[in-house]
């Protein structure tokens, strides 16, 4: 038993409505920790004067240099008591999950018990950067809870300056879409890279996320200073059986305004079989016995909206491999920016494809460890220095991929362009 | 004091041992998915192996008493499996049809809502607030779950044009990222700086680094090493408040909180979006944010009742303009919703494009 809660009428109101309440679970977790009633008398005061009440500090594990989110309370009396002493210390544990954030029971129940012996009982499940939220923990228990989370062979997460917790999407796993082995490629380079997560030393957080396909389930273009994507180079792969069973279930019209006119580029024609074209860039499907619908895969910017809308009867190509942008980040400080193409395709099949790509990794985290100026995110960087000294510095190819449009301004020095022109020759000649 | 133990380093785990066996054996072998029914997914392997899996709600912050129930449904119901989406819903997967109505059943009596796929407005991603960020102007959870309230037949449903993402953030650094619909915590106020502290807890240099504007100089005050503001300049970002807690952002009157739309992660049709502003100057309306949730809901309907199908909320407004939009929503258009940060006059018509 735990001692008396504190009166929390504001809070009260979040416990009725249709959606999980959480100030409910917090109220469990009171009924037996003191930890708990005075969270929930400290959230509370938040809520009553609309401020937060928590200050940063150091705490760590021994050995790792990064991810416990120190917790430490302000609200405190005339004498500089905590106001809420038994919440005075509320720490949260980063805990790195499995790749795709697939579990057992008796893993979570372990973390459950784990969190019931040491903390406060709440687990947050997980952060936006994919991270087990440990929260609520006193700075000296902080130490043997980790110990017991390590031994079940989980690891810590990142903070402060330091590579991040990274996500996958589901993929592989349960997706027709997955153009790739996505858990791999991030345990592949996570792991390998782990130092620089658990011994803070980079100018800023740097962040890699991983998914299988354009659709980006896990928001790499914007949330990762590294982006790897699935796609694929050759034609969409189609199947019939499931294209005519899209068309009785949906009908001409919807496969006229939902599939056909909504392709961003125009690559998809509808024709009657008759007047079908052939081509070694055309996939094609009959959807009836009177009409094909045919896609121009040279214009298809593998955008996923038609294998979107028409599951299994169209589905990504044979030759996949991913796509790496660079430079995505939220607002501070220069505004949010979205990760630009620096390799428009690669494979990522073989072993060697996975070390090609671990080995980019670490030259790209390197480079930003030497360059960038502190607290400034890849894509701060790459705005400051131009795209151009990034590719040299990492030895990548310009390519035409990499721009919406070539520049539309002469306020340039050119004064090897003969040089230039030279390397792409260079480059078409080697292609 | 007892021997510290030297961590075992042994980075991500390995997903396969955690991995539901159907999806671990048909690893990278899928073919066909489909949504039968809202909250539902139904996929296929290339061998004919089916699986199908049932998405929920939960609040994300979980105490042990809900990481325990859903570790017993699961075991009942899922043989022992879940996983996590990174919207914080939780997908169990069952192999044979038979067993999805039981577990919709029995979720929904531990009150879970099932739902959250397909043309649904999914669960908002959020940050930690009140509850356990250091400069929140805001909750998170608590706003979460006042919105999910009234969304509620929206997650169990699948009535929207396109799948609907909803993202908050209790300051402007937006860990809640980008999204359709973004609520957003917006100071109106430069900091207000208490001068005593600033020498004992700030590094000067670095809190004058951080402003984007350049609006912080070093300065004298009442004889101590402090920090002064350019007012003028300052544009309320508090940016300088995580590394100097005394240039105090929030203001429980005057931080307001913003409504932006449009943003899209995927790239499916149009390249992925930022959210762009609609709404400012919602007040802070502890502890369910009426106002907020009114025109969050304006728009939801709006958006509904107008857009075609598979037109994402950006999507939609590309085809109808910026115009329609404020006119349709009765969003009130206003001098601020034009841009005048760097590289702004891009964001500008440089066109006759008008819809009449
Ligand atoms: C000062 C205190 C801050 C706190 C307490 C805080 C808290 C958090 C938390 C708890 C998460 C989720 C972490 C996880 O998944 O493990 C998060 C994510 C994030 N934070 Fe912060 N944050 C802070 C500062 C910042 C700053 C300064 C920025 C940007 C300049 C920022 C940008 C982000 C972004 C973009 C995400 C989402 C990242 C993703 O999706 O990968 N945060 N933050
Ligand atoms: S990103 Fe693509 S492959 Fe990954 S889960 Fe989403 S749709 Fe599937
Ligand atoms: S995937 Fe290709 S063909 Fe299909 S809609 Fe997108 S661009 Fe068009
Ligand atoms: S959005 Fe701001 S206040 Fe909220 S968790 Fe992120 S940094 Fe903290
Ligand atoms: S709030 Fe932003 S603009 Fe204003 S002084 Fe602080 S960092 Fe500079």
């Amino acid at each position: 038993m735990a001692k008396k809660m504190h009166d929390t009428p504001m809070l009260d109101k979040l416990e009725s409505g249709p959606w999980p309440s959480f100030v409910t679970g917090l109220k469990r977790e009171a009924a037996k920790k003191d930890i708990m009633v005075d969270l929930l008398g400290q959230l509370e005061t938040s809520y009553k004067t609309k401020k937060g009440y928590w200050k940063g500090g150091t705490v760590g594990v021994f050995g790792y240099g990064g991810g416990v989110i120190p917790r430490f309370t302000e609200l405190k009396d005339e004498h500089e008591n905590p106001v809420f002493p038994d919440a005075a210390e509320f720490h949260t544990l980063r805990i790195q999950p499995p790749a795709g954030m697939h579990y057992d029971t008796a893993t979570l129940r372990k973390f459950a018990d784990i969190w019931d012996k040491y903390g406060s009982g709440l687990i947050g499940l997980h952060g936006q950067s994919g991270d087990i939220m440990m929260q609520g923990c006193t700075t000296a228990n902080v130490q043997p809870a980790w110990e017991e989370i390590n031994a079940m062979g989980f690891d810590m997460g990142g903070a402060g300056p330091a590579l991040r917790t990274s996500m996958s999407c589901v993929g592989a796993a349960r997706c027709e879409m997955s153009c790739y082995d996505e858990a791999k490629a991030l345990r592949t380079i996570i792991n390998a890279n782990i130092d620089d997560m658990h011994r803070p030393a980079l100018p800023y957080k740097f962040k890699f996320k991983f998914s299988g396909c354009p659709n980006d389930c896990v928001n790499s273009i914007q949330r990762s200073d590294m982006a790897t994507i699935g796609t694929w180079r050759d034609n969409i792969q189609v199947n019939e059986q499931q294209a005519r069973d899209y068309m009785k279930g949906h009908g001409m019209d919807k496969l006229v305004n939902d599939v056909i006119s909504k392709c961003p580029t125009r690559a998809i024609t509808l024709r009657n079989k008759a007047d079908a074209v052939t081509g070694d860039s055309i996939s094609t499907v009959a959807v009836d016995d009177q009409h094909v619908m045919q896609i121009e895969n040279h214009d298809c910017v593998r955008c996923m909206h038609c294998l979107n809308v028409m599951p299994g009867a169209l589905l990504p190509g044979k030759d996949k491999g991913v796509t790496i942008l660079v430079g995505g980040k939220s607002v501070l400080k220069i505004g949010a920016t979205m990760g630009t193409v620096i390799i428009p395709f690669m494979k990522l099949e073989s072993e060697e494809d996975f070390e090609k790509l671990n080995e980019m990794s670490r030259n790209i985290i390197d480079f930003f460890a030497e360059n960038a100026l502190e607290h400034e995110r890849t894509g701060e960087m790459i705005e400051r220095i131009g795209l151009v000294n990034f590719l040299e510095g990492l030895d990548i190819d310009v390519d035409p991929n990499m721009v919406n449009h070539p520049r539309a301004n002469p306020y340039v020095r050119m004064d090897d362009w003969d040089e230039e022109v030279e390397k792409a020759n260079e480059r078409k000649a080697a292609a | 004091m007892a021997e510290l133990r030297a961590p075992d380093e042994c980075g991500v785990p390995d997903p396969m041992p955690f991995m539901h066996p159907t999806l671990r054996e048909n690893y990278g072998k899928w073919v066909f998915h489909s949504h039968p029914k809202p909250g539902v997914l139904y996929h296929r392997a290339e061998n004919g192996t089916e699986v199908w899996t049932v998405k929920f709600g939960t609040a994300r912050q979980l105490d042990g008493y809900t990481v325990r129930l859903l570790c017993d449904l699961a075991d009942k119901h899922a043989d022992g499996h879940m996983r996590f989406t990174a919207r914080s819903n939780v997908e169990f997967m069952v192999t044979a049809e038979s067993k999805v109505d039981p577990l919709i059943k029995e979720l929904n009596s531990h009150g879970f809502p099932v739902g959250g796929t397909a043309n649904s407005v999914s669960m908002i991603s959020h940050t930690q607030g009140f509850l356990h960020c250091d400069i929140p102007g805001t909750d998170a959870s608590g706003v979460v779950k006042a919105l999910m309230d009234e969304l509620h037949e929206e997650f169990i449903k699948c009535e929207m044009p396109n799948r609907v993402k909803l993202s908050t953030s209790c300051c402007e650094i937006n860990c809640g990222g980008q999204a359709d619909i973004a609520i957003i915590m917006q100071h109106t106020k430069p900091p207000k700086i208490n001068h005593d502290l600033v020498a004992n807890v700030c590094e000067r240099p670095t809190v004058v680094a951080r402003c984007p504007v350049a609006a912080i100089r070093p300065a004298l005050v009442n004889g101590k090493p402090s920090l002064e503001v350019d007012e003028k300049k300052c544009i309320c970002c508090g940016a300088c408040f995580p590394p100097c807690p005394p240039m105090q952002i929030n203001d429980p009157e005057h931080s307001k909180i913003a409504i932006w739309v449009g943003g899209k992660n995927s790239n499916a049709r149009s390249k992925p979006t930022f959210h762009k502003l609609v709404a400012s100057g919602l007040p802070n309306n502890l502890p369910r944010w009426p106002e907020v949730a009114a025109v969050v809901k304006n728009i939801l309907a709006v958006y509904k009742a107008d857009a075609q199908p598979w037109e994402r909320m950006g999507d939609w407004i590309d085809r109808i303009g910026w115009p329609r939009f404020f006119e349709k929503t009765g969003l009130p258009f206003t001098k601020y919703h034009i841009d005048d940060w760097r590289g702004s006059r891009t964001t500008l018509n440089a066109s006759t494009h008008i819809r009449f």
